[in-house]
């Protein structure tokens, strides 16, 4: 622990950890210092004055360096004028004062003068009601301002910065919180100030505008309402809103949110999610959230909602009962016997695949995770379990970042990982193209595709990297899927664990195995004992198949005739997807805000989710729909209560062991603090009420021996002439299920795209933004072409989820 | 006290009776009569337009805020130049007030920061049904000056720029 510093702050005696700042000592002690441009998360700059206050420190002896002594008490010299709490440290026998006459009445001028050109149109501002400047002017401010109204400055409103963020320019205090925040925290500096004095102003210079997928936590930092964010324009006011703890869905990472509702009569009188808030942890989103977290919840209220089960009479889907619907499928799944397979995605809570997985046991049954990525049995063995956190990673620790974009693929990883490097923490990214992340790796290795595992294994033979991988007491490794599928990512996750096996870096904090998943609940999938299968075609052919939460026939042509050629297809989804058409028996689930539940995340974080909204139709939640298949085939599944599947799991799965529903809805005191009443320090992030997760042991941790299957790769496929080496990479914002309904997005998603080297570009007489024609495996569409130098000739980058059924590096022919 | 006393108040009790005779009576026959409301009467609630035909309501939802009863709901969308209902950049798309559940105390009124909910001076107030009493923002909105002056309706661009339109201080 830091030395502690004992100061005054209004005659309040306190202590605070040496080299804070002021502003943060007092909020830490409970007193409350009026600031906009400051932010705990933020490095201060002083910029808005609003924090003024008068401070005294104790006059030392020049000779012998000791204090003054006066009336028995040091002497304490005050500076002539106000100085601002944000940027003074705090100091042994420092008196500040926030409440004298001289402190308030600066702090009064500094209102008084951000008000000058206000619009004060607070009453169809979307911060209206939780915005910062609006309380400090009612706790600080002047009740009435000495500049004439008729002489404010008009500037312009509604600017949008890009299509997610709105800039209103009169409203905006220059505080710059935003610009520093995507400077400072994003590493994405796409805004910044221009002109000068009273004309001075935020713009955007990147195209597209505001082009940084963490553009939505500058609207939760901004003190005012200067930005807001184009889903919520107009949506409610605040005060109007409830609020409900969940989970984002839309990635291993598991941010902790909060789901904004509200009854709305467009969409006929329904309760509706309103907005999507990040809610603190600390431990795993901070204060932040990425865009596709904010912004892609769409999809649970989307039109095409399932709502009655369907059963297929005469070739047609027709309405059932869930009694009859449940009892088709459970009759032609027990006829099925060994041919009876399970498909689930890791969309689903752990329950749900708790539930899944006992069916596929008791039933002699296969149940397989719809997933490009295996190496979930190594992360159960050799996984990062109890106290590993980012956010206190620091110098001494080593991490490993290998085949994945995490911009891209784990964004808010990216940014804390990006954070760590910074406090000195030895990041080491291996990828065979640039990635954002290299710009603050210590090293950087590059390697060709299929050279991964090579890279790996490299990384413990002597060299500077390897000293530093060997030598550091802490070492997290993260594998991705970028240019690798299901075989790829198995021996690269072996090659990995077998690399924090010999250094010893298992079965403590800080230290272990991370795969950056394709879906939020992978790793719970994984800790149930699903495999992922290489042929899902031949698995899923002429069997009876229970695809729970998935859409292959939409992802891969070659998986849509599996299924057609499939003995029985039952599926059970949230919405209607082109695999619900085909589907003998149809079964609507409730979406992620309609139910509770748990997730685990890629840091094997077990989180819990609370219902928000009411049920769709008959929808239920998918626990209960298989514990009600389960019974017709004559097992016995706990389907009613789901903090009940809970504890049988947690007596069922060794690294869920200790864990119950209460024990996940704890919380601990966090710094910064945010939440309702502290909005103008951190932003209207909201306040952790709910529970903050708890990490699941692994078999290192558990004292086991631990035995890490050696896994063979096979060579990455050679493109003959005439072909390039297709490679799947993954986006952030794709054609997927649970992003196409958010229609703000679709600019971002754009077109179906394939990047190419220059020079091969060149041989081939194509340019950027042209369009081509992309052949493989039987597969073939339109794709427009985009260059990237970082990539080797010979490869062309395929995005998943982007109209191409790419799996795993395979030779394509592109005209 | 004299003998005379009795006959004393009854005359004057008969005057009374005489005099109200030549007034004539103080009921009216309602409903084919109706009565002026005093100045600051509360009655039902009328949603204002300004001179030029557009709705004065910018969907803040500061009535619904203040309302203790709970009775008014406010929806609020965008105005655009093709489409335009209000001169700021907001509009209330729905505003729904029900009647079974005001208390008639005039808090949306003083709330109102654009003047544009008052409440008039209909009185006349009676339902079939629940779902009748919840009055609409079509059936709120006092009717438009002239027929053109209908909203939404298209205006020209750069017009109507500011967020709220400016107000004076209110004179009441």
């Amino acid at each position: 622990m830091s030395k502690q510093v004992t100061l005054t702050i209004d005659g309040k005696q306190i202590t605070a950890p040496e080299g804070m700042y002021v502003a943060d000592a007092a909020k830490l002690a409970g007193i409350d210092i009026p600031v906009f441009c400051h932010h705990p998360k933020l490095e201060p700059v002083g910029m808005c004055r609003m924090c003024l206050v008068e401070i005294g420190r104790p006059v030392r002896d020049r000779a012998t360096g000791q204090f003054v002594m006066e009336n028995g008490a040091p002497k304490i010299q005050f500076m002539p004028k106000l100085e601002t709490a944000c940027t003074n440290k705090v100091e042994d026998g420092m008196v500040v004062m926030t409440q004298s006459n001289k402190a308030v009445e600066g702090q009064r001028g500094t209102l008084e003068f951000l008000l000058t050109s206000h619009p004060l149109d607070c009453p169809i501002c979307d911060k209206g009601g939780e915005c910062p400047l609006q309380n400090l002017t009612m706790a600080h401010g002047p009740g009435k301002s000495r500049f004439l109204y008729d002489e404010k400055i008009h500037l312009d409103k509604m600017v949008p910065l890009g299509e997610l963020i709105w800039l209103d320019r009169e409203r905006c205090i220059q505080c710059a919180r935003c610009i520093r925040f995507q400077s400072d925290i994003a590493g994405d500096s796409v805004i910044g100030f221009d002109e000068r004095g009273r004309s001075t102003q935020i713009v955007s210079f990147s195209d597209p505008g505001f082009d940084s997928v963490f553009s939505g936590n500058t609207s939760d930092i901004c003190p005012v309402g200067a930005l807001t964010t184009a889903d919520f324009r107009f949506g409610a006011r605040p005060w109007e809103l409830d609020a409900q703890a969940s989970i984002c869905t839309q990635c291993p990472v598991g941010c902790n949110t909060t789901l904004n509702t509200r009854r709305e009569a467009k969409s006929g009188g329904d309760i509706v999610v309103k907005r999507v808030m990040p809610r603190q942890n600390e431990e795993v989103n901070e204060i932040w959230l990425c865009d596709k977290g904010r912004f892609a919840y769409h999809y649970a209220e989307s039109r095409k909602r399932l709502a009655k089960p369907q059963i297929r009479k005469d070739d047609k889907l027709v309405r059932a009962s869930w009694d009859a619907a449940t009892k088709l499928a459970a009759e032609n799944f027990q006829k099925a016997k060994k041919n009876f397979v399970i498909l689930a995605s890791g969309r689903l809570s752990n329950e749900d695949l708790f539930n899944l997985k006992s069916l596929a046991d008791h039933s002699d049954g296969k149940a397989y995770l719809y997933s490009d990525m295996a190496g979930g049995d190594l992360t159960s063995l050799v996984g990062v379990s109890e106290g590993t956190n980012f956010g206190k990673m620091g110098a001494g620790t080593a991490i490993v970042v290998i085949a994945s974009d995490l911009y891209q693929e784990a964004p808010i990883w990216y940014l804390r990982i990006k954070q760590a490097a910074a406090r000195g923490a030895t990041l080491i990214v291996l990828n065979a193209r640039e990635t954002k992340l290299d710009k603050y790796a210590s090293f950087v290795v590059r390697y060709a595709y299929g050279d991964e595992v090579k890279s790996v294994n490299d990384l413990s033979k002597k060299s500077k990297i390897g000293d530093a991988v060997m030598k550091a007491e802490n070492l997290v490794v993260l594998f991705g899927s970028d240019g690798l599928g299901v075989s790829g990512t198995a021996s690269v996750a072996s090659a990995c664990a077998k690399l924090l096996q010999e250094t010893e870096h298992i079965g403590k904090p800080n230290n272990g195995l991370i795969g950056v998943w394709q879906r939020a609940n992978d790793q719970g999938a994984f800790e149930m004992g699903f495999e992922v299968e290489e042929d899902l075609s031949k698995a899923l052919k002429g069997k009876a198949v229970y695809i729970v939460g998935a859409d292959p026939v939409t992802d891969d042509p070659k998986l849509a005739k599996a299924l057609e050629g499939a003995e029985f297809v039952a599926v059970q989804d949230v919405i209607e997807t082109a695999t619900t058409e085909i589907a003998d028996v149809v079964l609507p689930a409730q979406a992620f805000t309609e139910r509770e539940g748990t997730f685990t995340s890629g840091e094997r974080r077990v989180q819990r989710f609370y219902p928000a909204v009411p049920v769709t139709g008959d929808a239920k939640p998918d626990f209960s729909i298989t514990s009600q298949i389960a019974r017709h085939m004559g097992i016995v599944l706990e389907g009613t209560s789901i903090s009940a599947v809970f504890d049988i799991l947690s007596v069922s799965v060794k690294s869920f062991e200790g864990l119950n529903y209460a024990r996940l809805a704890e919380v601990k005191e966090q710094w910064p603090i945010v939440g309702r009443s502290d909005l103008y320090y951190g932003g209207t992030t909201y306040e952790n009420k709910q529970g903050m997760g708890a990490h699941l042991s692994t078999a290192a941790t558990r004292g086991e021996k631990v035995s890490i299957p050696k896994v063979q790769r096979e060579a990455a496929p050679r493109p003959k002439e005439n072909e390039l080496l297709a490679i799947p990479v993954t986006r952030l914002y794709d054609r997927g299920t649970t992003i196409l309904p958010a229609e703000l997005l679709h600019e971002r998603i754009g077109e179906a795209s394939i990047s190419l080297h220059p020079d091969a570009a060149k041989e081939m007489g194509v340019e950027a933004g042209q369009t081509v024609n992309v052949s493989f495996n039987g597969v073939s569409g339109e794709a427009v072409v985009k260059l990237d130098e970082t990539i080797s000739v010979g490869v062309a980058l395929i995005p998943r989820s982007m109209g191409f059924a790419i799996h795993e590096p395979i030779p394509a022919k592109v005209k | 006290m004299s003998v005379l006393d009795p006959v004393i108040e009854l005359v004057r009790g008969l005057g009374t009776t005489l005099k109200m005779m030549i007034e004539g009576p103080v009921t009216i026959q309602y409903p084919e009569e109706k009565r002026e409301v005093r100045p600051r009467f509360r009655g039902r609630h009328v949603l204002k337009r300004y001179d030029n035909g557009l709705e004065k309501c910018i969907g803040c939802s500061l009535c619904a805020a203040a309302c203790p009863a709970d009775a008014i709901f406010v929806e609020a969308s965008e105005n655009t130049d093709e489409k335009r209902f209000s001169p700021g950049e907001r509009y209330a798309s729905t505003y729904e007030i029900n009647m079974l559940r005001c208390i008639y105390c005039g808090f949306c009124e003083d709330a109102c920061p654009t003047e544009a909910i008052v409440l008039g001076d209909n009185y006349e107030l009676s339902f079939y049904d629940r779902r009748s009493a919840i009055y609409t923002k079509e059936s709120l909105l006092e009717p438009v000056p002239t027929v053109d002056m209908t909203t939404p309706r298209k205006v020209e661009a750069g017009v109507f720029t500011r967020s709220v339109p400016e107000m004076k201080d209110p004179q009441d």
